[in-house]
């Protein structure tokens, strides 16, 4: 049986539609209405309020962590500043990608990873030689993602922080109506939003404060469905879905580097060894193999494979994550597109996919697998840059 | 405003840059807009000329009491060409659609329904009124969904030509012919039917419950001089799930910031197609020389040159005011003298302190998200109607009402509401004359107020500011001949290949040079942007620049 989070007895009353699914052991809400249209369109247009204490957590303290958080994963930690959060992925030995998450330097000497997947063996099984301390906050912490227009206008209202001055990727120590909590610039809808991070007992007296100040701005709660229609729209890849953590992929195909998930950016190659440096070094040279892509199907061909049975082109309500093949115009495989949504704001039917990195290049036109009433078909796509959606407020200040 | 990233409004220079064009498009409302920036997209220099201050004609936000953008006239985008978002990028360019949740209706009894896209919730409302209704809304649905297929075919292309003996016209005819064979025998009889009855008449034909029907009926007299009960009025409903047919792109929206923002959008398009658009420039009038359009002449008496001028305005203005009807066939001006516009229809919009209930239904829940209509029964309908036929405006009128800031917050300082009331009859002609409104008008929004205040009792303490057009503000601040929302009645005999004259339904005029793409011309009124799209193609088609 899932277990609930903090915040359970506020989402089971407001989720009137019992669209449930369990995520990482709790329940997690999917919509809370029997459609996830009304909570999309206000993390764009409002704010939305969701509950992401699944999310793995770990504190990590002590003289060392940042020389075993640099070692560990695949960024130089040591020079993240202190009120810093950052993005970033952790590989095995053979450079493979095991998880990505974020890592927030909250003191000189203590930080906080998020992760997709349980970490704690492997982080202390790397903590060998290291003066440092790890413990899981999973249970501890509760968190919510405050995203939208509107949630800095919220958040300002209800804390002592400055949270105008919140810098995207920053994180600070904040007390909203008396309860302590540390709030980040951060999210997973590529919007302007923030992350707030409560202990368990006070997690419902946050959740009430919020919702209140939230009333004035026609913030809604949202639950994981919305949430994946906006992080595509953003581009933001997802473990398990559009790649696999290499603890735990039976073929060594299905096992990705992060310069094939897109995630070179992350990566600081040349400074003191780290796990995974060795073969990354090597691929950077040779190249990756596969690309992680955007794609945009072509909606002229798409409406007009509908048409050929006489109907509307229609998209799935949701986004999806059934994979499906790409091809390359001859017709030959290239690759898959791992996850999609219709994205309601751009107008544009969209998906996330592998491709051989021979066609991974922006304005590569592509094939893409459509099923239209049973038949199953193959229809134009072409590569685009990421994020698809990147409003200037995610950023601003 | 806190909160949004509010994208640049277009440039609008102050003066055209050069004096000679190869098209110059009168009137920066959404179809000239569109027309502009199709034009520049196939590498035409193009000028685009707006006599206000500010881009959209009627698709316009304005903020008239200070922190509430009220969308003036228009309110909800209705069915804007998906091939025009695309073509244009108008997403890229800041275009934002949230889509309308529900139609709710309270009545005088307590009682209220909401419709949602949800069919076993409005199935569930319905059940409460008429089990029976609850069974046939579905198939009324699916039914009308098949017919609005059809309209997708009509729509989308330039109207064809009955009278042409072009074997390309006759093609184009036939393939509408087969479209409509296409329907099998019982569908084929419906369109018949939906063709030519009335709203009610129609509606009976498949529900028992007129508080069910009463509502939607209302859907078929919008921007008309007719009644529910009228012949004629059935087919409008057809707009109503002509949504259906854009699939995913469900046209029925509220624009995000107000509706001017879809004009800004299109005009960034216009502009990043390096069309010039010029504010504060109104046309005095059409430069002709030998018969032929030759550029324009404006309000400050400089002149333009264009190779072609295309003309945004309604047909009235575009031939009586801005050619001359010296200069035209008496028959022509007559029919473009019989050409119905009479609006029908007047704006309140509302700066609300807060939100008031709605006594059938309170709280603020998604019910009233969408649109709310105020049309209890059929002979309430009929009633605010007959007053209009002899020149009054409804005391207990039908009303359409939307409160954007629900869904869209950056439209009202926080907390705070804008409450936009569309108002059906108001009748351009008064029986005392047409230039009466502005005695009229204050007492004209007080009935609307106080019917609405029967359901909403709260409502008149909660209004800051309101801000009223009559069907004269319509027509003298936005340019709208007879304050007619759709520069001319959507009826069925000014449509396809008669709007807005026989003869002269492809966007061309009798004068050479001379194009039309606004809302007088197929395929009518409405945020669709149909006419500049399809006026653009043509006259780009047409090779004549």
């Amino acid at each position: 049986m899932p277990k609930p989070t903090p915040f359970h007895a506020r989402t089971s009353a407001l989720c009137s539609s019992l669209f449930w699914k369990e995520w990482a052991g709790y329940h997690a809400v999917r919509s809370y209405d029997t459609s996830h249209e009304a909570e999309y369109q206000a993390i764009r247009h409002a704010a939305a309020l969701l509950d992401v204490t699944p999310l793995y957590k770990y504190e990590v303290r002590g003289a060392d962590a940042a020389a075993f958080l640099a070692w560990v994963t695949v960024r130089d930690i040591r020079k993240l500043k202190v009120g810093r959060v950052t993005y970033l992925c952790w590989c095995d030995d053979a450079g493979k990608v095991v998880d990505d998450g974020t890592v927030a330097r909250l003191a000189e000497n203590a930080f906080r990873v998020t992760a997709a997947e349980p970490a704690l063996a492997w982080l202390r099984t790397h903590a060998r030689g290291f003066d440092v301390e790890i413990d899981e906050s999973t249970e501890q912490l509760g968190a919510l993602a405050l995203q939208g227009p509107f949630s800095r206008d919220i958040l300002a209202d209800v804390t002592d922080a400055d949270i105008r001055a919140l810098k995207f990727f920053a994180v600070t120590r904040a007390h909203i109506h008396g309860t302590e909590t540390w709030i980040s610039r951060t999210g997973y809808t590529g919007d302007l939003g923030y992350e707030i991070w409560v202990p368990r007992e006070r997690a419902l007296q946050v959740w009430d404060v919020l919702m209140d100040a939230g009333r004035s701005y026609r913030l809604l709660p949202a639950g994981l469905d919305a949430l994946d229609v906006a992080r595509v729209e953003a581009g933001f890849l997802m473990n398990g879905v559009d790649y696999f953590s290499s603890n735990h992929c039976p073929i060594e195909s299905r096992k990705s580097t992060p310069f094939e998930l897109g995630l070179g950016w992350t990566v600081k190659l040349e400074r003191d060894p780290f796990v995974g440096q060795r073969a990354l070094q090597r691929e950077s040279q040779s190249g990756p193999r596969w690309g992680f892509v955007g794609l945009e199907i072509d909606w002229v061909e798409y409406e007009r494979l509908f048409a050929e049975f006489g109907l509307p082109p229609q998209v799935p309500g949701a986004a999806w994550r059934a994979a499906v093949p790409v091809y390359d115009l001859r017709g030959h495989q290239v690759g898959r597109a791992t996850s999609g949504a219709w994205s309601p704001i751009l107008k544009r039917n969209l998906a996330l996919a592998s491709v051989r990195s021979e066609f991974g290049s922006v304005g590569t036109r592509l094939r893409i697998e459509v099923t239209a009433e049973y038949q199953r078909r193959a229809i134009a796509a072409t590569v685009r840059a990421t994020p698809f959606y990147n409003p200037e407020r995610k950023r601003a200040t | 405003m806190s909160g949004e990233s509010a994208a640049s409004t277009p440039r609008q220079a102050s003066r055209p840059s050069r004096s000679s064009y190869d098209a110059i498009v009168i009137g920066g409302g959404h179809n000239g807009l569109v027309c502009a920036a199709y034009l520049a997209r196939a590498g035409r220099s193009v000028l685009l000329l707006e006599r206000r201050h500010l881009l959209g004609g009627s698709a316009v936000s304005e903020e008239i009491y200070p922190g509430f953008i009220y969308s003036s006239c228009s309110y909800i985008v209705s069915l804007l060409r998906p091939q025009i978002v695309r073509e244009l990028d108008l997403a890229r360019h800041g275009l934002e659609i949230i889509p309308l949740e529900s139609t709710f209706t309270p009545y005088p009894d307590g009682r209220s329904l909401a419709r949602w896209s949800d069919p076993a919730r409005t199935r569930e409302e319905i059940r409460r009124f008429s089990a029976r209704d609850a069974d046939v809304y579905p198939e009324f649905g699916l039914a009308m969904g098949r017919l609005a297929h059809f309209a997708k075919n009509v729509v989308d292309v330039p109207a064809p030509d009955p009278a042409s003996l072009d074997p390309r016209e006759l093609l184009k005819l036939r393939r509408l012919g087969r479209t409509f064979l296409d329907f099998d025998g019982d569908l084929r009889w419906l369109n018949l039917k939906l063709m030519t009855m009335s709203a009610t008449d129609f509606l009976s034909l498949w529900f028992e419950n007129e508080q069910l029907m009463a509502p939607m009926s209302a859907s078929g007299i919008i921007g008309t001089l007719l009644g529910v009960r009228s012949p004629g009025t059935a087919y409008v409903l057809l707009h109503h799930y002509m949504g259906e047919i854009d699939g995913a792109y469900r046209a029925w929206g509220f624009s995000r910031g107000g509706m001017g923002r879809i004009s800004e959008a299109i005009g960034r398009a216009a502009e990043a197609h390096a069309a010039e658009i010029v504010t504060r420039a109104g046309v005095q009038r059409v430069l002709l020389r030998s018969g032929k359009a030759r550029g324009v002449v404006l309000e400050s008496g400089e002149e333009l040159q264009a190779r072609v001028v295309i003309s945004a305005l309604d047909p009235r203005r575009t031939f009586l005011q801005l050619v001359g009807e010296e200069h035209l066939d008496a028959e022509f001006v007559t029919a473009i003298r019989r050409f119905k516009l009479r609006g029908s229809s007047g704006k309140v919009n509302l700066a609300l302190d807060r939100l008031p209930d709605f006594k059938a239904r309170p709280g603020d829940g998604p019910h009233i998200r969408g649109d709310i209509s105020i049309a209890p029964d059929f002979d309430y309908l009929e009633r605010a109607y007959d007053q209009a036929k002899y020149g009054s405006f409804s005391e207990r009128p039908f009303m359409n009402i939307v409160i954007p800031s629900l869904v869209d917050p950056s439209v009202a300082p926080p907390g705070k509401h804008v409450m936009s009331i569309f108002v059906q009859w108001a009748p351009y002609h008064l029986a005392e004359g047409a230039h009466t409104w502005p005695q009229r008008r204050e007492a004209f929004a007080d009935a609307v107020v106080s019917t609405l205040a029967e359901y909403c009792p709260g409502l008149p303490d909660a209004i800051l500011h309101r801000q009223v057009l009559t069907p004269w503000d319509l027509e003298q601040e936005y340019g709208l001949s007879e304050g007619n929302i759709f520069h001319g009645e959507l009826s069925m005999e000014q449509l396809l290949f008669l709007r807005p004259a026989a003869g002269w339904a492809r966007y061309r005029t009798p004068i050479r040079n001379l194009w039309m793409c606004g809302s007088g011309t197929h395929p009518g009124g409405g945020v669709m942007g149909g006419p500049g799209e399809l006026a653009a193609k043509t006259l780009l088609k047409a090779g004549e620049i």
